[in-house]
Protein backbone atom coordinates (compact mmCIF):
# COMPACT_ATOMS: atom_id res chain seq x y z
CA UNK A 1 0.00 0.00 0.00
CA UNK A 2 1.40 3.28 -0.60
CA UNK A 3 0.76 7.46 -0.56
CA UNK A 4 2.23 8.88 -3.73
CA UNK A 5 0.88 12.26 -2.21
CA UNK A 6 -0.18 13.29 0.69
CA UNK A 7 0.10 17.21 0.89
CA UNK A 8 -2.52 17.14 3.81
CA UNK A 9 -2.90 16.71 7.21
CA UNK A 10 -5.64 14.42 8.84
CA UNK A 11 -6.85 12.87 11.70
CA UNK A 12 -8.44 14.39 14.63
CA UNK A 13 -7.06 14.17 18.23
CA UNK A 14 -9.32 12.40 20.20
CA UNK A 15 -11.51 14.53 22.42
CA UNK A 16 -10.21 14.20 26.39
CA UNK A 17 -13.44 13.57 28.16
CA UNK A 18 -14.81 15.81 31.01
CA UNK A 19 -17.97 13.82 31.12
CA UNK A 20 -17.95 9.99 30.90
CA UNK A 21 -20.09 8.94 28.42
CA UNK A 22 -22.25 5.62 28.65
CA UNK A 23 -22.28 4.77 25.75
CA UNK A 24 -19.44 2.67 24.07
CA UNK A 25 -18.31 5.23 21.80
CA UNK A 26 -15.37 7.47 21.47
CA UNK A 27 -16.05 11.22 20.50
CA UNK A 28 -13.19 12.57 18.16
CA UNK A 29 -12.72 16.27 17.91
CA UNK A 30 -14.39 17.51 14.03
CA UNK A 31 -11.76 18.94 11.89
CA UNK A 32 -12.84 22.44 10.88
CA UNK A 33 -12.61 25.40 8.91
CA UNK A 34 -13.54 29.05 10.02
CA UNK A 35 -13.96 32.17 8.07
CA UNK A 36 -14.53 35.43 9.69
CA UNK A 37 -15.72 38.50 7.50
CA UNK A 38 -17.51 41.68 8.53
CA UNK A 39 -21.01 40.28 9.02
CA UNK A 40 -21.00 36.66 9.91
CA UNK A 41 -18.44 33.69 10.54
CA UNK A 42 -19.00 30.39 8.49
CA UNK A 43 -17.65 27.40 9.77
CA UNK A 44 -17.47 23.66 7.49
CA UNK A 45 -17.39 21.01 10.39
CA UNK A 46 -16.07 17.38 8.95
CA UNK A 47 -18.43 14.95 10.59
CA UNK A 48 -18.37 12.18 7.66
CA UNK A 49 -21.02 9.45 8.57
CA UNK A 50 -23.45 11.06 10.87
CA UNK A 51 -26.76 11.13 11.29
CA UNK A 52 -28.31 14.15 10.55
CA UNK A 53 -30.87 14.23 13.04
CA UNK A 54 -28.59 13.94 16.02
CA UNK A 55 -26.37 16.87 15.01
CA UNK A 56 -26.61 19.53 17.35
CA UNK A 57 -25.84 23.00 17.57
CA UNK A 58 -26.11 25.01 20.48
CA UNK A 59 -25.28 28.68 21.49
CA UNK A 60 -25.08 29.74 25.03
CA UNK A 61 -23.31 33.06 25.90
CA UNK A 62 -20.45 32.82 23.21
CA UNK A 63 -20.07 28.97 23.56
CA UNK A 64 -20.87 27.24 20.50
CA UNK A 65 -20.93 23.74 20.67
CA UNK A 66 -21.24 21.42 17.74
CA UNK A 67 -21.96 17.75 18.78
CA UNK A 68 -23.03 14.72 16.28
CA UNK A 69 -23.35 10.99 16.77
CA UNK A 70 -22.66 8.29 14.38
CA UNK A 71 -24.59 5.47 13.87
CA UNK A 72 -21.79 2.24 14.09
CA UNK A 73 -23.50 0.34 11.07
CA UNK A 74 -21.13 -2.58 10.03
CA UNK A 75 -21.22 -4.79 6.79
CA UNK A 76 -23.49 -7.62 8.23
CA UNK A 77 -21.19 -10.31 8.26
CA UNK A 78 -17.82 -8.76 7.35
CA UNK A 79 -14.60 -8.72 9.95
CA UNK A 80 -12.66 -5.88 10.01
CA UNK A 81 -9.20 -6.68 8.47
CA UNK A 82 -7.71 -3.28 8.30
CA UNK A 83 -8.64 -0.02 10.45
CA UNK A 84 -7.02 3.47 9.65
CA UNK A 85 -10.01 5.48 10.93
CA UNK A 86 -12.29 4.83 13.79
CA UNK A 87 -15.74 5.33 14.01
CA UNK A 88 -17.02 7.97 16.78
CA UNK A 89 -18.91 10.76 17.38
CA UNK A 90 -18.00 14.04 17.25
CA UNK A 91 -17.81 17.37 19.62
CA UNK A 92 -16.35 20.48 19.87
CA UNK A 93 -16.72 24.08 21.45
CA UNK A 94 -15.76 27.13 20.67
CA UNK A 95 -15.61 30.89 22.04
CA UNK A 96 -17.44 33.45 19.98
CA UNK A 97 -15.35 36.58 20.78
CA UNK A 98 -18.62 38.68 18.82
CA UNK A 99 -22.34 38.83 19.69
CA UNK A 100 -24.44 36.74 17.21
CA UNK A 101 -27.72 36.74 16.41
CA UNK A 102 -29.57 33.54 17.17
CA UNK A 103 -32.17 33.64 14.90
CA UNK A 104 -30.50 34.28 11.89
CA UNK A 105 -28.17 31.24 12.53
CA UNK A 106 -28.63 28.83 9.57
CA UNK A 107 -26.99 25.14 9.39
CA UNK A 108 -26.52 22.60 6.87
CA UNK A 109 -25.47 18.79 6.23
CA UNK A 110 -23.79 17.74 2.85
CA UNK A 111 -21.66 15.17 1.70
CA UNK A 112 -20.56 14.45 5.61
CA UNK A 113 -19.72 17.97 6.26
CA UNK A 114 -22.14 20.57 8.31
CA UNK A 115 -21.70 24.36 7.39
CA UNK A 116 -22.78 26.36 9.97
CA UNK A 117 -23.53 30.50 9.12
CA UNK A 118 -23.59 32.82 12.48
CA UNK A 119 -24.48 36.21 11.79
CA UNK A 120 -23.03 39.43 13.98
CA UNK A 121 -25.53 41.18 15.73
CA UNK A 122 -25.47 44.73 13.70
CA UNK A 123 -24.25 46.56 16.49
CA UNK A 124 -20.47 45.20 15.85
CA UNK A 125 -20.89 45.26 12.19
CA UNK A 126 -18.20 47.88 11.44
CA UNK A 127 -19.38 51.35 10.48
CA UNK A 128 -18.16 53.90 9.15
CA UNK A 129 -18.29 56.98 11.36
CA UNK A 130 -18.16 60.23 8.68
CA UNK A 131 -16.26 63.00 11.22
CA UNK A 132 -17.68 66.22 10.25
CA UNK A 133 -15.08 68.87 9.79
CA UNK A 134 -16.02 72.88 10.54
CA UNK B 1 -6.75 -33.41 5.33
CA UNK B 2 -4.00 -30.32 5.40
CA UNK B 3 -0.84 -29.96 6.26
CA UNK B 4 0.73 -26.32 6.59
CA UNK B 5 4.21 -25.32 6.80
CA UNK B 6 3.99 -21.49 7.25
CA UNK B 7 1.75 -20.03 10.11
CA UNK B 8 -1.62 -18.68 8.66
CA UNK B 9 -0.99 -15.28 8.28
CA UNK B 10 -3.91 -12.83 6.46
CA UNK B 11 -2.72 -10.90 3.46
CA UNK B 12 -4.77 -7.48 5.01
CA UNK B 13 -2.46 -7.93 8.02
CA UNK B 14 0.53 -8.23 6.09
CA UNK B 15 0.03 -5.38 4.12
CA UNK B 16 -1.01 -3.12 7.50
CA UNK B 17 2.03 -4.81 9.01
CA UNK B 18 4.46 -3.76 6.11
CA UNK B 19 2.65 -0.41 5.75
CA UNK B 20 3.50 0.46 9.26
CA UNK B 21 7.03 -0.38 9.27
CA UNK B 22 7.33 1.41 6.01
CA UNK B 23 5.10 4.85 7.40
CA UNK B 24 7.62 4.53 10.42
CA UNK B 25 10.45 4.42 8.20
CA UNK B 26 9.52 7.71 6.52
CA UNK B 27 7.99 9.49 9.70
CA UNK B 28 11.20 9.04 10.69
CA UNK B 29 13.22 10.56 8.19
CA UNK B 30 10.53 13.58 7.58
CA UNK B 31 9.78 13.79 11.01
CA UNK B 32 6.32 13.80 10.56
CA UNK B 33 3.55 11.67 11.91
CA UNK B 34 1.07 11.38 8.79
CA UNK B 35 -1.74 8.94 8.04
CA UNK B 36 -1.88 8.49 4.54
CA UNK B 37 -4.95 10.11 3.14
CA UNK B 38 -7.96 9.06 2.85
CA UNK B 39 -7.75 7.29 6.01
CA UNK B 40 -9.17 3.62 4.99
CA UNK B 41 -10.36 0.72 6.58
CA UNK B 42 -10.57 -2.99 4.94
CA UNK B 43 -13.50 -5.19 4.96
CA UNK B 44 -13.27 -9.13 4.26
CA UNK B 45 -16.20 -11.99 3.81
CA UNK B 46 -15.65 -14.84 1.93
CA UNK B 47 -14.73 -13.28 -1.27
CA UNK B 48 -15.47 -10.10 -0.88
CA UNK B 49 -14.11 -6.84 0.13
CA UNK B 50 -15.60 -3.47 1.23
CA UNK B 51 -13.06 -0.38 1.38
CA UNK B 52 -14.45 2.35 3.46
CA UNK B 53 -12.63 5.61 2.84
CA UNK B 54 -13.48 9.33 5.06
CA UNK B 55 -13.96 11.79 2.63
CA UNK B 56 -15.66 14.77 3.78
CA UNK B 57 -16.11 17.55 1.67
CA UNK B 58 -15.82 15.86 -1.36
CA UNK B 59 -18.45 15.07 -3.87
CA UNK B 60 -18.71 11.92 -6.04
CA UNK B 61 -17.65 13.58 -8.78
CA UNK B 62 -14.38 14.66 -7.16
CA UNK B 63 -13.50 11.23 -6.35
CA UNK B 64 -12.49 8.83 -9.34
CA UNK B 65 -11.03 5.19 -8.66
CA UNK B 66 -9.75 2.83 -10.96
CA UNK B 67 -8.46 -0.64 -10.94
CA UNK B 68 -4.96 -1.84 -12.84
CA UNK B 69 -2.53 -4.72 -12.06
CA UNK B 70 -4.26 -5.91 -8.66
CA UNK B 71 -4.23 -2.17 -7.55
CA UNK B 72 -6.95 0.43 -6.45
CA UNK B 73 -5.91 3.53 -7.21
CA UNK B 74 -8.29 6.50 -5.43
CA UNK B 75 -7.39 9.93 -5.96
CA UNK B 76 -9.15 13.25 -6.03
CA UNK B 77 -9.24 16.46 -5.03
CA UNK B 78 -10.80 19.39 -2.85
CA UNK B 79 -10.43 23.50 -3.49
CA UNK B 80 -10.25 25.38 -0.16
CA UNK B 81 -12.64 27.92 0.71
CA UNK B 82 -12.00 30.90 -1.48
CA UNK B 83 -11.54 34.20 1.01
CA UNK B 84 -13.20 37.56 0.10
CA UNK B 85 -11.35 40.99 0.68
CA UNK B 86 -12.00 41.48 4.76
CA UNK B 87 -12.46 37.85 5.16
CA UNK B 88 -10.00 35.93 7.48
CA UNK B 89 -9.09 32.18 8.35
CA UNK B 90 -9.50 31.91 12.08
CA UNK B 91 -8.99 27.79 11.72
CA UNK B 92 -8.10 26.06 8.49
CA UNK B 93 -7.86 22.30 9.27
CA UNK B 94 -9.78 20.65 7.17
CA UNK B 95 -7.44 18.62 4.45
CA UNK B 96 -7.57 20.29 0.85
CA UNK B 97 -5.85 20.02 -2.45
CA UNK B 98 -5.24 16.80 -4.02
CA UNK B 99 -4.40 13.01 -3.09
CA UNK B 100 -3.57 10.06 -4.51
CA UNK B 101 -3.46 6.55 -2.71
CA UNK B 102 -3.34 2.89 -4.22
CA UNK B 103 -4.13 -0.33 -2.19
CA UNK B 104 -2.53 -3.84 -3.14
CA UNK B 105 -5.84 -5.60 -3.59
CA UNK B 106 -5.50 -8.85 -1.79
CA UNK B 107 -6.90 -10.95 -4.65
CA UNK B 108 -7.98 -10.46 -8.53
CA UNK B 109 -11.38 -8.42 -8.38
CA UNK B 110 -14.10 -8.80 -11.14
CA UNK B 111 -13.93 -5.53 -11.90
CA UNK B 112 -16.84 -5.68 -13.98
CA UNK B 113 -19.46 -6.18 -9.87
CA UNK B 114 -17.35 -3.31 -8.47
CA UNK B 115 -19.65 -1.52 -6.80
CA UNK B 116 -18.57 1.78 -5.07
CA UNK B 117 -21.17 4.37 -3.37
CA UNK B 118 -20.80 7.64 -1.56
CA UNK B 119 -22.99 8.80 1.56
CA UNK B 120 -22.14 11.32 4.39
CA UNK B 121 -18.74 11.93 2.99
CA UNK B 122 -17.75 8.22 3.11
CA UNK B 123 -17.27 6.26 0.46
CA UNK B 124 -18.06 2.58 0.28
CA UNK B 125 -16.10 0.23 -2.83
CA UNK B 126 -17.36 -3.10 -2.69
CA UNK B 127 -15.41 -5.60 -4.66
CA UNK B 128 -16.05 -9.19 -5.48
CA UNK B 129 -13.14 -11.66 -6.15
CA UNK B 130 -12.79 -12.85 -9.11
CA UNK B 131 -14.21 -16.66 -10.34
CA UNK B 132 -11.52 -17.56 -11.42
CA UNK B 133 -9.11 -16.24 -8.75
CA UNK B 134 -11.17 -18.42 -6.09
CA UNK B 135 -9.96 -20.66 -4.22
CA UNK B 136 -10.38 -24.46 -5.69
CA UNK B 137 -10.98 -27.32 -3.23
CA UNK B 138 -9.04 -30.25 -4.32
CA UNK B 139 -10.77 -33.31 -3.18
CA UNK B 140 -8.58 -36.26 -1.47
CA UNK B 141 -9.42 -39.59 -3.05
Amino acid sequence: MSSKETRIKVREPEKTETVEHLREHKTFLPAVDIVETPEEFRLWVDMPGVDKKSIEVTLEKNILTIKGHTPMVYPEGFTLNYAEYEVGDYERSFTLTETINQDGIEASYDNGVLMLRLPKVDEVKPRTIPIRTS
Amino acid sequence: MSIEFYPRVSPWREIERIQREVNRIFNRLSGLEETPYPPLNIWTKDDVAIITAELPGYRPEDIHLSIKDGYLNIRGSRKPAELKENEVFLRQERPAGEFERSIRLPFEVNSEKIEARFHDGILNITLPRAEQDKPKKIQIK
